[in-house]
């Protein structure tokens, strides 16, 4: 199987990227004077909600019901695609949904498409695999495109560009766009405007993300603030949107819930500007073909870890990137993935899902368990309890190669005079094992040192055991 | 070999995820504002508001402009020394224009929302997004007080869209930046019974 994008081909481990960024202080800078502001403004937008906590034991358990019923909500909305002139794909991984992508991009015979930001595309590397293709990907938000035109990568989740500031910005512009801007953010917002809208007013393929699916309706939601996710909601011909398939709600009323969290969560404001709602085709407005690409990318493989699925209630607000120690001084390309922060370290390595994957490994590592991130997740992900618990199977996968498994239990073995003579007639016991000489298989734990090397049998009696029967 | 669809659904039925706990709503359902806490959180996110009796009157401020209207604008509201354009117009037309007027189908006081769903006096989605300037009139009794209130009186299946003050970013270093793509100048008529 192909190795999963969701980690960025080559990234060191954890630590060593962090040790990187700890010493750019521009960095870290940015990061202080970018998070600082949104956290005092997602106080106060939270704030004034006396229905705060409600509102997220609600969104918790709604989330909660969809992972418990997703093979039933995911036939019905289907169905209400379907029934509404969408055409509904489904991919296992990123490789097939990028397949699919491209070949519906073809069959419109387009060698360019706008698109509006989203998570799941940046998973699953679609603009590379397009551009492999032939096929030109125009990032149109503010902040993509920014990454976009400086050959960069994401850092944040709703700001992929927060590492930069307004006169990083500046340069990449004037020399990406070929004009002269000022530093001022109007300024340089016009340029972008100016740079993307003949863009819109052309391009004939869209793609987007969602931030809900609403099962009982068809209904598929885009929250935004610009506009450039209307231009492409609503002028191509074409729309075709990637979603993960744990984004759904049941029905909806229980958009009433996440309309409310997800603004103040994220952007800190009462209400985003701009909200787009379809319902498959619309005659005589919008795109008059629709595709729905529903992806799994490791999903059902988080589902089945209890204590990991909860990362799949994620709404991709970013609270917990913005009051999180660790993210504030490492920044967000430290961690190897377009899911950085504290969900980053819990949803990437799930999504990866192999332990044996020293970067994807070292990413529960990447947290001091102080549970800011728990306090303002707005579907309450318990993080700290997942990272404790992704560390426990980081430990156990690397035992399965090396032997630190097999050390620490030496460890708590060494520790008790009791224990290691307990361990050593198991030891013995591991003679009857051996076949000349060598022991090729030992019982858990030592079969965590045995599955990658072999072990001189031990003698038939140990020196301690030898020391009591004739001295002791 | 299974179809992705059929792996998918097999591998979310394999993962046996318990029966979740019934989801319970007690977060307020209700809201207890009106015309003045909207026209307040409009202005908020510095839509410019005006709460007015008389519409025909309060549209003089589109005199000289070439405003486009939906197909089923209410006559009263074509008042003369404007440049009308109707229906059908292209895209370069709409970008072309100096404005657009619409009406509503809801808004929502709590958070300054106007909400469209392509229904009556609001056209297709493009009207409200090409052209630069968008008047909106919201009479008193389009006004739900709160989110849930609002998302049950419209029809989900309508092309629905939410907007809440003027296009705006807050990519530039988090702070927030108005005008970008959407229009840049949102005008918003809120109009009390005579």
């Amino acid at each position: 199987m192909a190795r999963n994008p969701v980690t960025w081909l080559g990234s060191p481990t954890f630590p060593k990227a962090a040790h990187t960024a700890l010493a750019d202080t521009q960095l870290r800078q940015n990061l202080r004077k970018a998070t600082g502001t949104i956290r005092g403004r997602r106080a106060a937008a939270v704030g004034e909600m006396t229905d705060w906590e409600q509102l997220r034991v609600a969104g918790e358990q709604i989330k909660n019901d969809v992972l418990a019923r997703l093979d039933t909500l995911l036939v019905q909305l289907e169905e209400s695609v379907t029934a509404r002139g969408g055409v509904v794909h489904w991919a296992r991984d990123a490789e097939e949904a990028n397949r699919i992508v491209l070949d519906l991009c073809r069959e419109e015979g387009a060698n360019e498409v706008v698109k509006v930001k989203s998570m799941a595309t940046a998973e699953i590397g679609l603009n590379e695999a397009l551009e492999a293709g032939g096929v030109h990907a125009i990032e149109t938000d503010l902040a993509e495109l920014i990454v976009q035109l400086g050959d960069d990568r994401p850092s944040h989740i709703l700001v992929p560009a927060i590492h930069r500031n307004r006169s990083e910005i500046r340069e990449i512009f004037q020399r990406r766009m070929g004009v002269e801007v000022s530093d001022e953010p109007a300024d340089l917002a016009e340029a972008a405007r100016v740079y993307l809208r003949e863009k819109f007013l052309t391009t004939k393929v869209a793609i987007s993300g969602a931030n809900f699916a609403v099962a009982d309706t068809g209904s598929i939601v885009v929250l935004e603030s610009e506009g450039n996710g209307r231009m492409c909601l609503t002028l191509p011909d074409t729309l075709i949107t990637v979603m993960g398939i744990e984004k759904l709600v049941p029905t909806w009323q229980d958009l009433e819930v996440f309309l409310q969290l997800l603004p103040r969560s994220s952007t800190a404001e009462r209400m985003n500007p701009y909200t787009s709602v379809w319902t498959g085709v619309t005659e005589g407005d919008g795109p008059q073909r629709f595709h729905l690409v529903l992806i799994d990318n490791g999903r059902t493989a988080t589902l089945e870890d209890s204590v990991g699925r909860q990362a799949l209630r994620c709404i991709r607000c970013s609270a917990c990137l913005n009051v999180c120690p660790v993210y504030e001084r490492t920044g967000g390309q430290s961690y190897g993935s377009v899911y950085p922060g504290p969900i980053g370290a819990i949803l990437t390595p799930q999504l990866v899902g192999d332990m044996h994957d020293p970067q994807a490994a070292s990413l529960p590592y990447a947290s001091s368990l102080c549970g800011a991130c728990f306090e303002v997740c707005p579907v309450r992900i318990d993080i700290p309890s997942v990272l404790t618990h992704l560390r426990a199977e980081a430990v156990e996968a690397k035992g399965l190669t090396a032997e630190s498994v097999a050390m620490a239990a030496a460890a708590w073995v060494f520790r008790e005079a009791s224990r290691y003579e307990k361990a050593q007639k198991a030891g013995s016991l591991a003679r009857f094992l051996a076949r000349d000489g060598r022991i090729t298989s030992l019982p858990w734990p030592g079969s965590k040192w045995t599955s990658s090397r072999d072990v001189p049998a031990p003698p038939s009696e140990s020196f301690r055991a030898w020391w009591r029967k004739n001295r002791g | 070999m299974a179809s992705a669809r059929e792996e998918i659904l097999n591998r979310i039925r394999d993962a046996r995820v318990p029966a979740a706990e019934p989801v319970v709503r007690g977060y307020h359902e209700t809201g207890t504002g009106g015309v003045e806490l909207f026209a307040e959180r409009v202005a908020d996110y510095r839509a410019v508001v005006h709460t007015v009796t008389d519409v025909p009157a309060a549209l003089e401020r589109l005199r000289g402009k070439r405003i486009v209207v939906p197909a089923d604008v209410p006559p009263e509201w074509l008042v003369d020394g404007v440049t009308w354009l109707h229906e059908p117009l292209t895209i370069e037309e709409l970008d072309g224009s100096d404005g657009v007027l619409t009406g509503c189908a809801v808004a929502i006081a709590d958070t300054g929302t106007i909400v469209l769903d392509g229904g009556e006096a609001q056209g297709r989605r493009a009207l409200t997004l090409l052209p630069d300037y968008h008047l909106c009139v919201v009479r008193a009794d389009q006004i739900a007080a709160s989110v849930p209130e609002a998302l049950r009186r419209l029809e989900p299946t309508r092309p629905l869209t939410f907007i809440s003050g003027p296009s705006a970013t807050s990519d530039i270093e988090l702070n927030r930046v108005e005008g970008v793509h959407g229009p840049r100048t949102l005008e918003v008529l809120v109009v009390q019974p005579q």
